[in-house]
């Protein structure tokens, strides 16, 4: 071989012999099928006659809650809220990585090389924005309490004093529970609660804050999982209740 | 090619930037001279970053009875009073306020665990108290980068990838250094007023060691050929603990803090053996059975209660490196080996999973990763490895000068501080203790001089000299290098005697003639064959000196172990081997070391801290092995 | 005694290209052993950097089968058998020759980091747990690997306005010390250029020290900077009080 192998630029040019394209691909196949399907079910709130998809019995989608639907608004309720956690996680440390690989090639992969263009990164418009992440954790904060308070209705059926656990109740569970862990492993949240700080031990509330930050901290580590995993159920969540209120799934009562 | 080089001007010039090339040249900028610094690495690269263990002084931070004068009588007995008594003084005297003045640079220590957020220290072999400031196990890292740090902010010049191949003399003073560029091969002159060498040990002479490339011996070297003085050449540490498997990595250091987080070294019949092998000067002052070390190790390192009340006493693992170097030798010998010709170090049975690698990462990093061995489950293999030259230039010991007017020397390539052995973390100690006296002192010196004289003529047969490997058609340095190492190791390594001794310097003869021909390839641009062939000469004159210092001394006494002298001799025991250049020949003499004055003899005694039955027995007046 | 095949990129400022080599090697070795047998066989004016071979100097970094590596730790049995091996210099600083490149630039970012200085009347008594974040950049062996493999260096070339991941680590070992005085919040921003860093991680994958460069000192810095720069409430709750 007589080029140059160092003066060898281009979008994809690397000497790495593994399949470095196969995660930044998996990354976006994932990343497209689950916005396909929120924003198709978002804009569907209901069936073609008119019946209720995004709830079933005291179970409601995540997409939908809270339930806001002001009579002026005459799109999907859903479009009032989910520009919160659509922000949030498209400001999120993990997914910024994620998304800035797979969809912008930028990098495509690590020592990979990349289209010439002019470059950056945060320092302009819109990407400039991500500094704002702090901002949408206070609303992730607010929606993972109104999660909760959700899946305290998913455990009745007819009113607050019937106990009832059924599947979907076990489903809104893990969901609500990743989505606490995901928000809760956030880094500006980390930032906050003690990273901020430069001692520890200077005085007793700082004492206290190290060792909340020891905790978000190791819970940060694997951010990205919770990211995914969290991702991944509120996308079921809503097929889940989508499918039971069609009629397509039964919901098994467990107890 | 003369008028070709590169010349810089200089108050005071450092060669060599680890530890005490830094710590001096900081100390010669802040004393307002134009100081520069001249490495052969890139900057922050150098040996230094290799210590892993700890610097030692008495801090008292976690033992309230060290002392200075502990510190003192600890280096002695270690250096089995080899030491050049007045520098061991200086250190002891001057390491704590060196620690902490390294942390008000920006080392972040490990911190005790009492609450009281001082500086931890910990225990190494030699030492009666845990006395050595440690960041986990890559304190010599933390060393470098604080002084680089605060170094490239002091207005220091450093010039990287940067080789010294002569020091030039203005008369009897040192005027100036010439060398090259590795870069570009371009020459260079440094003219400078003072100049200090410290450029560290000469590990690479052996073919087991624990060092860089970089160890080539230079600065002794460059002092002699410039009408220096060496002393205690023989004295030369082998690590009991270096890796011996892989074969590409055989030499690696193992830290000794493994055997301070409990570690036990263990033949291959599974005996702890260093019980068999306590020397009397060491008596009474270590565990005499498994089950008192073993409970001492369980409240000290397990418990981490508090050695003042502790009644037991320390496992004899952690005596001084020579030790148990000489130990594992004889193991070895007596065919209780490991598999690859080692003996096994146990933490695995000792510590919890998480412990290890929280307390030695690197080391569990280092074997994962370059032995596929789990540190954790299985036990390492080790056996010695050259680590640490006790002897170098001769310096005055309260300035560091040497016996040239205007050179000075610091760290490993100067003599004196350990004797015939260093006790571990006692290095660290004395590139930040005698660096700063250096540096101190060379700038004194520099302010009462004016720049000296160099004539440019030396320069060109300099230039011819470095150049004549491009002339030669032979084989090229590689080999040289390996042959030198094996002649090395096995005439004057561990163990050596007068027919191994006359065998190798006989072999050096040899491979002087070898180098006079020897040929580099293609060009001057960072061609490492040249350099090999350039450090070459370096290297040999060290070996010499080394074999011949070693052939003088007819006694064993620490990093020097005769097997047909194997006792202390009282003819040995106040007497210091110096190697001179006279003329073309090396010039071997004995001159007397000084001693520790009566008084402060009396002083230690009397407190407890010195034995004087071991004073004796170290100077051969009561029997001893 | 086995033989790999091995392509080496030869080379200097003007250009270069991959050589072929077959290498004796033994069991155990690593990439830097079968370097070091080229140069003792067959190139002897190969040009190289490395120092401990262990590890902890971080002078050996070039680029293996393309990926950012310290020749001394990445093993021969992690390759297949038959496997090529291609060494290259790394390639986002000058080439000198051969596998060392001209690092230089590295050492100037580090001159214009103001040093650690200690605030007046400090209490030097402090615990572990104020020392176990500096300690964790204080790891760095300076491989420079992270700046090799930062799409901001490589790709975009912006040596002028970014100071790159291993300063980063240096910045917040120094802003996250508990004795520390100086405020770097202004500098990051401007002449360091931190907004630069799209957090895309991979010097974080290269650490051979494993320091956790983007989650624990990149991040927090970027916060520190929202801090005072762009949280719009906070600036004007400092607006009003002063604080």
């Amino acid at each position: 071989m007589d080029t140059d192998v160092r003066t060898q630029k281009g979008l994809g040019v690397t000497l790495r012999q593994d399949n470095w394209w196969g995660e930044p691909l998996a990354i976006a196949s994932a990343l497209i099928t689950f916005i396909v399907y929120m924003t198709w079910a978002a804009l569907t709130p209901t069936g073609p006659h008119g019946e209720i998809w995004y709830k079933w019995g005291s179970y409601i989608s995540p997409a939908f809650s809270p339930y806001i639907s002001p009579s002026w608004f005459k799109w999907s309720p859903a479009i009032l809220i989910l520009w919160a956690p659509a922000g949030f996680r498209a400001t999120c440390y993990y997914f910024r990585k994620a998304y800035y690989r797979a969809f912008f090639q930028d990098p495509p992969g690590c020592a990979v090389g990349e289209e010439a263009r002019e470059y950056k990164g945060e320092t302009s418009f819109p990407f400039i924005l991500q500094n704002l992440h702090r901002y949408f954790l206070y609303l992730a904060i607010l929606l993972v309490i109104n999660h909760w308070i959700d899946l305290a209705y998913a455990f009745t059926k007819e009113g607050p004093k019937t106990y009832y656990v059924g599947v979907g109740t076990l489903v809104l569970l893990v969901d609500t529970i990743l989505l606490t862990f995901y928000v809760g492993s956030c880094h500006a949240w980390r930032h906050l609660v003690g990273g901020k700080l430069d001692c520890f031990s200077s005085c007793p509330s700082n004492n206290i804050r190290y060792k909340i930050w020891c905790n978000v901290t190791k819970i940060n580590e694997t951010h990205g999982f919770w990211a995914w995993a969290s991702l991944f159920t509120v996308g079921f969540a809503d097929l889940y209740v989508r499918l039971v209120a069609m009629g397509v799934w039964t919901d098994y009562k467990i107890f | 090619m003369s008028e070709n080089y590169q010349s810089f001007e200089y108050d005071v010039l450092v060669i060599g930037a680890g530890g005490a090339g830094l710590r001096s040249a900081i100390e010669a900028s802040a004393a307002g001279c134009k100081t520069a610094l001249v490495c052969k690495s890139l900057l922050g690269k150098a040996h230094t970053v290799m210590a892993e263990g700890g610097i030692a002084a008495s801090l008292a931070t976690v033992d309230s009875r060290d002392s200075w004068q502990q510190h003192f009588s600890d280096t002695l007995i270690g250096g089995n009073f080899g030491n050049h008594w007045k520098m061991a003084e200086l250190h002891a005297k001057q390491a704590p306020e060196r620690v902490r003045e390294l942390e008000k640079w920006g080392a972040v220590f490990d911190r005790t665990t009492d609450g009281k957020g001082n500086i931890n220290v910990r225990h190494f072999g030699g030492h009666t108290y845990k006395r050595l400031a440690h960041v986990g196990d890559r304190t010599g890292l933390e060393l470098i980068r604080t002084l680089q740090d605060k170094g490239v902010h002091s207005g220091i010049d450093v010039h990287m990838e940067c080789t010294i191949y002569a020091l030039l003399k203005d008369g009897d003073r040192i005027a100036g250094a010439y060398g090259y560029f590795r870069e570009t091969g371009r020459p260079v002159l440094f003219k400078a007023k003072s100049i200090i060498v410290s450029t560290g040990g000469i590990g690479k002479l052996f073919s087991v060691n624990s060092n860089s490339w970089e160890c080539t011996g230079d600065g002794f070297a460059l002092a002699y050929l410039a009408g220096a003085e060496l002393a205690d050449m023989e004295y030369v540490q082998f690590h009991p603990t270096g890796m011996v498997w892989p074969h590409s990595v055989r030499g690696l250091l193992i830290t000794e803090g493994v055997r301070g987080e409990g570690g036990v070294l263990k033949n291959n019949k599974g005996e702890r053996f260093m019980f068999n092998y306590i020397p009397p000067k060491y008596q009474g002052k270590y565990a005499e059975t498994e089950e008192e070390a073993n409970a001492w190790f369980q409240k000290v390192v397990v418990e981490g209660q508090k050695e003042e009340g502790v009644k037991e006493r320390k496992p004899p693992e952690l005596m001084s490196r020579d030790v148990v170097a000489r130990a594992l030798w004889n193991e070895i010998k007596a065919g209780r080996g490991s598999e690859h010709g080692g003996v096994y170090l146990d933490i695995a049975s000792r510590r919890s999973a998480e412990d290890i690698k929280k307390k030695l990462p690197s080391m569990y990093h280092q074997f994962k990763q370059l032995a596929d061995v789990d540190i954790t489950k299985v036990p390492m293999e080790v056996g010695p490895t050259c680590h640490y030259m006790m002897g170098g230039v001769k310096v005055n010991p309260e300035t560091q000068e040497s016996t040239v007017r205007g050179l000075f020397a610091a760290g490993e390539c100067s003599a004196g501080m350990h004797g015939s052995n260093r006790l571990g973390g006692n290095s660290l100690s004395d590139l930040v203790v005698f660096g700063k006296l250096a540096g101190e002192n060379a700038a004194a010196y520099a302010k009462l001089t004016s720049m000296p004289k160099i004539d440019d003529s030396v320069l060109a047969g300099l230039n011819k000299e470095m150049n004549q490997p491009f002339e030669n058609k032979g084989e090229v340095s590689y080999a040289i290098l390996a042959d030198l190492q094996t002649a090395m190791e096995k005439g004057a390594g561990m163990y050596r005697e007068e027919s191994l001794l006359d065998g190798c310097l006989k072999d050096l003869e040899a491979l002087k003639e070898r180098l006079k021909k020897v040929a580099a390839e293609g060009n001057r641009l960072f061609n490492p064959g040249w350099h090999v062939a350039l450090d070459l000469r370096n290297m040999l004159i060290v070996g010499e000196a080394l074999a011949r210092a070693a052939k003088e001394r007819k006694e064993s006494r620490g990093g020097h172990t005769r097997t047909d002298y194997t006792t202390y001799s009282k003819d040995f025991a106040k007497k210091r081997i110096v190697v001179r250049k006279k003329g073309e020949a090396m010039e071997i003499v004995q001159e007397d070391l000084p001693q520790v004055p009566a008084e402060l003899e009396a002083e230690l005694i009397k407190g407890g801290f010195l034995k004087a039955e071991i004073l004796k027995q170290l100077r051969g007046e009561a029997p001893a092995h | 005694m086995s033989k790999i095949h091995m392509r080496v990129y030869r080379g200097n400022s003007e250009g270069g290209q991959l050589k072929d080599y077959d290498v004796e090697v033994a069991e155990g070795m690593v990439v830097l052993d079968a370097i070091h047998n080229l140069q003792a066989t067959q190139a002897s004016d190969l040009a190289c950097r490395w120092n401990c071979k262990a590890g902890k100097c971080g002078s050996c970094s070039a680029e293996v089968n393309g990926k950012p590596r310290l020749m001394c730790m990445t093993r021969l049995n992690e390759f297949a058998e038959g496997e090529t091996i291609t060494v290259t210099p790394m390639k986002t600083f000058p080439i000198m020759k051969d596998l060392a490149t001209d690092v230089s630039w590295n050492y100037e970012v580090n001159k214009r980091i103001p040093p650690f200085t200690p605030r007046e009347g400090a209490d030097w008594h402090w615990q572990q747990k104020d020392a176990d974040r500096a300690q964790e950049f204080r790891k760095c062996i300076e491989c420079f690997l992270c700046q090799d493999t930062c799409h901001v260096l490589r790709e975009h070339d912006k040596k002028t306005s970014f100071a790159g991941p291993r300063f980063f680590a240096r910045i917040a070992s120094l802003e996250m010390h508990p004795i520390d005085g100086l405020d770097r919040t202004e500098l990051l921003k401007d002449q360091h250029g931190i907004g630069l860093c799209n957090i895309t991680r991979c010097c974080t994958e290269v650490c051979p020290e494993s320091i956790r460069i983007t989650d624990n000192a990149i991040i927090p810095l970027k916060e520190r900077v929202v801090d005072k720069y762009y949280d719009p409430l906070r600036m004007l709750w400092s607006a009003v009080t002063g604080k």
